[in-house]
Formats: C-alpha cells, sequence, structure tokens
C-alpha cells in the first residue's frame, strides 16, 4: 500500500474536533470553563434567591448589622445589614457584565483599527499604530481614575440622565473600552500583514473583490484565533480594573453592589468581620485566575504551533 | 544613531504635548473646582468674591484660553502652584518621587531576583512538575486584585499577627533606619507579589525559545555542561526580549505602585496623584501625570535601544523601516 493510500484511509479531522481534544488536554482550562459557567448561572439565578429569603440587596436594616450565618442569611449580613449572599450574587452579575462587555467592545474596536491599518497600510497605517503607540504610553490607572471622575453634567448630559444608577455601569464599561483596545488592534493588524499576501487573498483581489469584501470575508475569518485568546485573557484585566476603580469609589456606585465596592468599607470592619473582606475578594480572585486560564488553555488549542 | 534618537525624543515630546492637552481638558471636566470650594470653607463669601476669584484662577475664560496660559507658564518652567499644598507643584513632587523610586526601585529589584531563576528552571523542562508548580504561581499573582492582596497582607501581619505597620513611611516621633524599612515590608511584598507573574512568565518564554535554537544543540553536542548550556549560552540571549519588557513595564509599574500606595498610606507619586485627582489640584494632578507619561515614554525609547545594543543582528535601519 502506497503512503498516499494509507493516508487516505484515515478519516480527515474536523477543524473543531482538533481544537476540542487540544483544550480538553488543559485541565485547568477545563475546569475554570466550568467554574465561570457555575458562576454565571448562579448569579443569574440572584433574582430567584432574593425572593426565596425575601431580602431586598439593597435595602439597609440597621437592627440586622453584621449578623453570622443563619438560615435567613446563609452568609450573614454586611455593616448595614444587607445580606451577603445576595449581594454577592449580584456585584458577580456586575463583574461578569462589565468584564465581558468592555472585552468584546474593546476586541471590535482593536480589530476594526487592526484590519483597516494592517490592510490598507502606508500612511493611515502609521497613524493608526502612532494612536495605538500613544494609547500604550498613557498611565492608564490614574487616566482611568480621572475619566472615571469627569463631571457628565459638564460634558452637557442632561442631569436627569447624568445621574441615573444605571449610568455608572456604561461609563465604566466605555472607559475601560477607550484604553483597552490597544492589544487586538496589534494582534489583528500583524496577522493582517501576513494574510494579505497570501494566494487565496491575492487570488480574491484579482477577481474584483473590494476592500471591504477582503478584510470582512477574506481576512477577518482568519485572524479569529488571536482575537478570541487575547478578549479571553482581557476579561480578567477587565475585572480588575473594575474592581480597583469600584472599590475606589469611583465605578458602580452604591447601594448597588459590585465585589469592588463591597471591599470599600471592609478596611473598618476588618476586625469585627473578616470575612466580609475576604469574600468579594476571593471571588474576583477565582473569576479573573479562571479566564486567564482559559485563555491560556484556548492560546495552545487554537494555535499549533505554541507547545 | 543621534538622529534616530533625536527623532523618537521629538516624538515623545509630541505625545507628552497631546497627553498635556487631554488630560488638561479632563481635570477641568471634573466635578467643582477650586473656587467652589474656597466658597464651600467660607460661609460669608459673597457673589461679587466668588467673581473676583473666578477671574483672579482664569476659570471665567474658555478652557484653551486656560490651557494655552499655562503651557506658556509651562514651557517656562513654571508649573504653577499645588492648591493643597500650598507651594510650587515641582518642590511637592521631589518628596514624593524619592519615596516612590525608594519602594518601585526595591520591588522591581526583588520581581527580577524572584523572576530570573523561576523563570529559568521552569523553562528548562517544559510541562514537567516543576514548571507546572511555577506557573500555576504566576497565574496566582497576575490574578490578585492589588488592594484586597494589600488588605489580606494587613489583615495578617498588622491586624491578626500585629508585627508590621499597617501603613505609612516611619512611627511618627521615629524615623531610624530599622523603622522606615519596617514600613517598607508590607507595600514592597504587595507590589512584588503582583508584578513577578508577569515577569516570570516573560522569563520563561524567553528562555524556551532560545533553548530551541541550533546553537543551543551545537553547545550540547560539543559536551558542554547542562548547567553551563542554560546559564552561560542560553540565558544570555534569552535576556535580549527580557531586558526590553521590563524597560516597557517600569511606566506601569509607575502607574500600577498608585493602589499599593494608596491602600498603604504611602507618600510616593502613586498616591500624589490620586489625591491630587480627589482633591481638584489641578496643577499638580498634571504635573504628575505629565510625569508618569514621561517615564513611560522614557521607557519605551530605552527599551528600543538596549534591543539595538544587546542585539547585534538589529540595526536602528530596520527599526526604523519596521515602523
Amino acid at each position: 500500500m502506497t503512503m498516499s493510500a494509507q493516508l487516505a484511509l484515515q478519516p480527515p479531522q474536523r477543524p473543531v474536533q482538533v481544537f476540542w481534544q487540544r483544550f480538553l488536554r488543559h485541565r485547568l482550562a477545563v475546569a475554570s470553563l466550568l467554574l465561570l459557567i457555575i458562576f454565571a448561572l448562579a448569579t443569574l439565578t440572584a433574582p430567584l434567591v432574593a425572593a426565596l429569603l425575601g431580602h431586598d440587596p439593597n435595602a439597609a436594616d440597621l437592627l440586622e448589622r453584621l449578623q453570622p450565618m443563619s438560615l435567613a442569611h446563609p452568609l450573614g449580613t454586611d455593616e448595614l445589614g444587607r445580606d451577603l449572599l445576595l449581594r454577592l450574587l449580584y456585584g458577580g452579575r456586575v463583574s461578569l457584565a462589565v468584564g465581558l462587555a468592555a472585552a468584546l467592545v474593546s476586541a471590535v474596536i482593536g480589530t476594526a483599527f487592526g484590519i483597516v491599518a494592517g490592510y490598507f497600510g502606508g500612511k493611515l497605517d502609521g497613524l493608526l499604530m502612532r494612536l495605538t503607540d500613544g494609547v500604550i504610553a498613557l498611565p492608564l490607572l490614574p487616566l482611568l481614575i480621572v475619566l472615571a471622575a469627569v463631571d457628565l453634567n459638564k460634558l452637557g448630559v442632561p442631569p436627569g440622565i447624568a445621574n441615573d444608577e444605571s449610568v455608572s455601569l456604561y461609563r465604566i464599561i466605555a472607559i475601560i473600552s477607550l484604553v483597552g483596545w490597544t492589544t487586538v488592534a496589534r494582534l489583528v493588524r500583524g496577522a493582517t500583514l501576513t494574510l494579505r499576501e497570501r494566494d487565496f487573498v491575492r487570488a480574491a483581489v484579482a477577481i474584483g473583490a473590494g476592500p471591504w469584501r477582503i478584510m470582512t470575508v477574506h481576512i477577518l475569518p482568519n485572524a479569529v484565533s488571536p482575537i478570541v485568546v487575547a478578549t479571553t485573557l482581557s476579561v480578567g484585566n477587565v475585572i480588575l480594573l473594575e474592581s480597583v476603580l469600584s472599590f475606589l469609589g469611583l465605578g458602580i456606585q452604591p447601594p448597588a453592589a459590585s465585589w469592588g465596592n463591597m471591599l470599600t468599607n471592609a478596611q473598618e470592619t476588618i476586625w469585627s468581620a473578616p470575612l466580609l473582606a475576604i469574600y468579594p475578594g476571593l471571588l474576583i480572585f477565582a473569576t479573573v485566575i479562571a479566564f486567564n486560564f482559559l485563555g491560556d488553555g484556548l492560546q495552545d488549542a487554537l494555535d499549533p504551533r505554541s507547545e | 544613531m543621534t538622529r534616530y534618537i533625536a527623532l523618537r525624543l521629538g516624538e515623545s515630546l509630541v505625545v507628552l504635548l497631546v497627553m498635556s492637552f487631554v488630560i488638561y481638558l479632563l481635570i477641568g471636566l471634573m466635578p467643582g473646582d477650586p473656587a467652589d470650594m474656597m466658597i464651600a470653607g467660607d460661609p460669608r463669601i459673597t457673589s461679587a468674591d466668588v467673581a473676583r476669584i473666578k477671574a483672579l484662577y482664569g476659570l471665567d475664560q474658555p478652557l484653551y484660553s486656560r490651557y494655552a496660559a499655562w503651557l506658556s507658564s509651562a514651557l517656562g518652567g513654571n508649573f504653577g502652584n499645588s492648591r493643597l499644598h500650598l507651594r510650587p507643584v515641582l518642590d511637592v513632587m521631589g518628596p514624593f518621587l524619592a519615596n516612590s523610586l525608594l519602594l518601585m526601585g526595591t520591588s522591581f529589584l526583588l520581581s527580577v531576583a524572584i523572576a530570573l531563576p523561576a523563570g529559568v528552571y521552569a523553562a528548562i523542562k517544559p510541562h514537567a512538575k516543576l514548571d507546572h508548580a511555577i506557573n500555576l504561581l504566576c497565574f496566582a499573582g497576575i490574578s490578585l486584585p492589588v488592594f484586597w492582596l494589600a488588605l489580606m497582607l494587613m489583615m495578617a501581619f498588622s491586624v491578626t499577627l500585629g508585627i508590621l505597620p499597617a501603613g505609612g513611611v516611619a512611627t511618627p516621633g521615629e524615623g531610624g533606619f530599622n523603622d522606615r524599612l519596617l514600613h517598607l515590608i508590607l507595600p514592597v511584598a504587595t507590589l512584588t507579589l503582583s508584578s513577578v507573574g508577569h515577569y516570570t512568565r516573560f522569563v520563561r518564554a524567553a528562555m524556551i525559545e532560545t533553548l530551541r535554537q541550533d546553537y543551543i544543540r551545537t553547545a550540547r553536542a560539543k559536551g558542554a555542561s547542562p548547567t553551563r548550556v542554560v546559564w552561560g549560552h542560553a540565558l544570555r540571549n534569552a535576556l535580549i526580549p527580557v531586558v526590553t519588557v521590563l524597560a516597557l513595564s517600569f511606566g506601569s509599574l509607575f502607574s500600577g505602585a498608585l493602589v499599593t500606595e494608596t491602600m498603604f498610606a504611602y507618600p510616593g507619586m502613586g498616591k500624589m496623584i490620586y489625591d491630587a485627582i480627589m482633591g481638584n489640584d489641578y496643577n499638580l494632578a498634571l504635573i504628575g501625570l505629565l510625569f508618569a507619561t514621561l517615564v513611560t515614554l522614557l521607557g519605551n525609547l530605552i527599551s528600543d535601544l538596549a534591543y539595538v545594543w544587546l542585539d547585534p543582528r538589529i540595526s536602528y535601519l530596520s527599526g526604523e523601516a519596521r515602523r
């Protein structure tokens, strides 16, 4: 039997199969994915748990301050008498929502910048990459603090909208996306530069495909792997940034809960209720490390050159 | 070479100029202004006084003319006075900068001293038990929220054990060498734990890449001992990308220390910037942020220069062509 005949006898593996085989070998990534799914499902049940326990996560009850664990309060209460379990669940919603949303928006901005810069090249490329370098050179955290402190009224946003509770959520997604797109932009530009010279792209140009079609149909699908990996890794980063801004009182505004702002007062209650300071931080840590492991596993599974 | 450096410095100046305008604009958009604070502090103030104060500080002028005024005096070396400290901002910044350099320098050296051997040992046998253990610790360090780490260290060593101070640079009334050293331990530990994971992963990646090269196989084939191959032949080349990444990270170290310094009430640049932003101290916040940007830009420049200097295969010309 000839070599080629032997090869032909084996059924070809589909890329999806190869991906799963490689991904499932990365045990930490699989465990992380499961953990994140559990977290997501748990936070989705938050309203249900609230109804079952009969508490409002944001309503202070000063007679019930710093209660220990009980049937009515499975994890006890915080310094304002609010149920800790409920606030952790609602805080998790915020952290996951902000993390995913800001990472996705950053990915879209970064992909658009990278693909345009890489495809058109020349002056436009120079300009866009200089802009990217400029944003990378910014002192990230102080700048985010300034952006988070900007008074929307002074920007001409009507007070009715500017003082709305949900604005702090959208604002934090917006400002993190504004500075978070640079990694994806660089990766996509690099991928585009290589793909642009490949035969199938040249063939598409030769048969008259326009720049828009080339970028979206021919280049983008082949640059998906680095985008997915970078975006997954950035979710963890975004959650860290959100938590620190909320901790400093500049992110999610109380009474709405976020894992970051639940720690704001922890320094005062560290003597009387140390667990209050431990739970939110542990959850941030577990979520962020899970996204990092997941990103690592995806990289191994999607990039055949990595070991 | 001189032309290349001049070009890069010019570029950095342009970025700084743009940044100064953006920061000025953003700080102007923060709630309240210096006059509001004075008004709030003195109930007898009249609206005529308010108008006079606003005119005195130029707050009745449009933003761009205020910026132009700031820029022209800044170019003359006068960056204005700090509202919180009532002194010229450059004088205010000095001690904060010295404290920051002490904190970040110590933590930087410590991180590198840990990351180099850890990364090298992890890379010698990729995917062995030791590599996995080091990798796990790296991921843990990268994923820790810095403010929470600081809180936990404080809880353990200051509250429960009571052996280390929870903040500040020195006990009031004391301030000897040992006292200052004790106050440095927790901030340095926090900063080190949060940065050493990144560094170790860079070292590991660079080492693995280098150990795959042909010349390493040659060295092994001609009988060089494993120790000599790793520490003599491979490390020197693996250090090239590591050094450039370390230089790049210096800027982020600068602003990353903000959280640590704020948590431990350590009077460094990060805390100064944070307090200035929160306290509406325009001039001080502006100079602090610009200085942090300058450090990042210089870090980028040093990183590029170090790359060319360490690796003879790369020239400035190709560096320019690449852009």
